[in-house]
């Protein structure tokens, strides 16, 4: 399944969402623990000395990295060839997916084990695999919830089963695996280890993401707590790495600041329990590394961004850090976004991998109050680059859909001549006096429909502010 | 072997276009303005290191065994029996006669890496209850042991046993990442091949995934325990 998560429109799966309470609480409280705890490992820890300083050195490496893109990636596909590793540059889903498609075939493989990667999510991978008859398993703890779970969505980027309980996840192990144990997390992970663990045993191919691909030393980064990213690029012949182009550093000591950035960024931890540097083996009596290694570049869109006011979104190194202090997640959870990537980033990336069309409504799930672009460990602007995307999308830039054109028409009709604007105007508190009860509207139609739903919308007065203003201000000209 | 790269000109020149020049053929590195990384633990002593090495393991679940080099074989050997002892798995490494630990590890159900045997290495570390190995660089600050794997000090040593006991000397510790990712990246500045996998681990494999709740032992080892050997 690609980028995208649902059919629904935007409007309904923001309503959908907002009542649904375990989830608006499990996000509150998700929020809550990881801004604490990212807090607690940036600002709040002494040893760092100054966190600004550390902002300010990511941002400067993430823009030096992407105005030489091509260099860099240049770099790494040499150093990684020359290692032995083989290296296929896509410039869309479907040939990065084929390249993999046919690695497979070759190797007459059926049990692909993967660990978590948000760019497999966005090309669709697994289905791609699944098509050509592979067993394909996911085994991060949470991607391995949502996968027998009937291949649920991610509602987090770093988080990506938050929206379900352990209850849930408990009676879906008992349907789907067998499960007969309780709903304690302990119980349930070490089920999934056992059940992982003969899985990265017997599998033929190990798919893997990328944090940050080192250009000069041909080495894939990876960043993780559960240890499955380490089975999966030990145990099996083949490795894949697929990555999208942006995640690349130019050396081990660029490699040290992002490294240091995400870890505090996303789970608050000084360094995660595993920080994997995998480069291909040259050594063929090697027992425990794989023999044959590939590494997947994807362009997927990204380009689309290059040379634009959107560059910095390619900045982004995936903590999550924005999402964890946007007030509007908090309330609509991440399957309300419709795309794999949500939050103040979610919002600016999706319409630019995946176009107006389908995500323009996007950065409008925004208060545009900027603790987004406060969070950012690399300092991206989001809440401008919001305000940037709304101002193409309505501009031509993007597809309004037909009712908002309309109704920017009719407004537009109406602003542009004075008696007409006068007529709506006055007409307002009659057309909603059917709604209004005690000077406050409960059930608002349209528009209005979301907002009532949570709070009472004031009934509009009689009374306006032209009038008002014109009567006090012949009020003060008597007086004089 | 040299590996194949395929599709590279075309991307490579789309992403030239959109930045709106040619493409580049090199590129000065600049001084970076901000470079805080070097000024964490600047100047702290060995001992220092030592103390803030032993606070950080605490949060990382991870019991530290302090011991002199004269003691680390009684250590050892006591720490294997408080594990469970059980199927045991090294790495063909060196240290293990430098420290004096063969003696130690004899009467133990032992199995030392060997190329020779395949597969079996891969049996024996799946089944093992612990694997046993040696620490190359030590971070202060977040508990961490960096480990150069090759194709003797194996990757599934310290991956695949349910515990994972760890000799970290004294000798070996740094402030923190930086210094580990500087010698790195001055053998791969110097032209030489760095190992295949070097790993940073702190503490026992972990996930928040089921209701942000901590649970300790996913996939990797479920408990790691450090010998730390004052041997400086």
């Amino acid at each position: 399944m690609p980028m995208k998560i649902g059919t629904e429109p935007f409007f309904e799966r923001v309503d959908r969402s907002i009542h649904d309470d375990f989830m608006r609480q499990a996000m509150a409280s998700a929020q809550d623990r990881l801004r604490g705890r990212k807090l607690e490992a940036t600002v709040g820890d002494d040893s760092l000395i100054d966190w600004e300083l550390w902002r300010n050195a990511g941002e400067e490496i993430r823009r030096h990295t992407l105005e030489n893109l091509d260099f860099y990636l240049e770099q790494l596909s040499e150093s990684y060839a020359a290692r032995g590793g083989h290296v296929f540059f896509a410039a869309t889903a479907e040939e990065a997916n084929r390249y993999i498609q046919e690695v497979v075939q070759k190797k007459q493989a059926k049990h692909v084990v993967k660990a978590k990667s948000m760019v497999t999510e966005e090309i669709g991978l697994n289905e791609a695999l699944e098509a050509v008859g592979c067993d394909v398993l996911e085994s991060d703890l949470a991607e391995y919830i949502l996968q027998i779970d009937d291949h649920d969505r991610p509602s987090h980027i770093v988080v990506p089963s938050l929206h379900k309980n352990k209850e849930q996840i408990r009676d879906t192990f008992r349907e789907k695996r067998g499960y007969t144990k309780s709903e304690k997390p302990e119980e349930l992970a070490a089920f999934a280890r056992e059940e992982l663990r003969e899985a990265f045993l017997k599998a033929e191919v190990g798919i893997t993401g990328c944090n940050f691909a080192v250009a000069d030393s041909g080495t894939v980064a990876l960043v993780t707590n559960e240890g499955n990213a380490n089975m999966v690029t030990t145990l099996p012949d083949t490795q894949i790495t697929v990555m999208g182009m942006e995640r690349i550093v130019p050396s081990w000591e660029e490699l040290d600041v992002l490294v240091t950035l995400l870890c505090r960024s996303a789970v608050g931890q000084k360094l995660t329990t595993y920080v994997t540097g995998l480069s291909p083996d040259l050594e063929a009596d090697s027992v425990d590394s794989p023999k044959d290694y590939h590494l997947v570049i994807v362009d997927g869109g990204r380009s689309k961004a290059l040379g634009t006011e959107f560059q910095s979104a390619l900045h982004c190194i995936r903590c999550a850090a924005c999402v964890n202090v946007c007030p509007v997640y908090r309330h609509i959870g991440g399957h309300a976004y419709g795309s794999i990537y949500q939050g103040p980033i979610g919002a600016v990336l999706s319409p630019i991998l995946g176009g107006y069309e389908e995500y323009g409504e996007l950065p409008y799930a925004s208060s545009l109050c900027a603790a987004c672009t406060e969070a950012c460990p690399v300092k991206i602007p989001l809440h401008e680059l919001l305000i940037k995307h709304r101002q193409r999308y309505v501009s031509g830039g993007g597809h309004p859909k037909a009712s908002e054109k309309l109704s920017m028409k009719v407004f537009g009709i109406g602003a542009s001549s004075p008696s007409l604007f006068q007529m709506a105007k006055g007409m307002a508190p009659a057309m909603l006096s059917p709604f209004t009860k005690e000077k406050r509207i409960e059930k608002g139609p349209g528009p209005m429909k979301p907002w009532t739903e949570i709070r009472d919308f004031p009934a509009p007065s009689r009374d306006n502010f032209r009038k008002w203003f014109d009567e006090h201000k012949k009020k003060a000209g008597d007086d004089q | 072997m040299q590996g194949t790269i395929q599709n590279r000109e075309g991307f490579l020149n789309t992403i030239a276009e959109r930045l709106g020049r040619q493409r580049k053929q090199s590129v000065n590195k600049p001084e970076w303005n901000d470079q805080p990384q070097f000024d964490v633990y600047k100047g702290a002593t060995q001992d220092q290191l030592l103390d803030r090495f032993k606070q950080a393991c605490e949060p990382v679940h991870t019991e530290v065994r302090e011991t002199s080099v004269s003691e680390l074989p009684n250590q050892l050997k006591e720490t294997i029996m408080d594990y469970g002892s059980g199927s045991i798995v090294i790495g063909k490494d060196q240290r293990f006669v430098d420290f004096g630990l063969m003696p130690t590890l004899k009467p133990f159900d032992v199995h030392e890496w060997d190329i020779q045997l395949g597969q079996e290495n891969i049996d024996k570390a799946a089944q093992a209850n612990i694997g046993i190995s040696f620490s190359d660089i030590s971070l202060a600050e977040s508990g961490t042991t960096v480990f150069l794997s090759d194709k003797h000090k194996a990757r599934s040593i310290n991956l695949l046993p349910y515990c994972s006991i760890v000799i970290v000397a004294k000798s070996t510790l740094v402030p923190r990442i930086t210094q580990a990712m500087r010698i790195i990246d001055q053998r791969v500045k110097a032209g030489e091949t760095i190992e295949p996998y070097i790993n940073m681990i702190s503490g026992p494999s972990n996930s928040a995934d089921i209701e942000m709740n901590l649970v300790v032992g996913v996939h990797g080892p479920v408990k790691v325990v450090y010998l730390l050997v004052r041997d400086c």
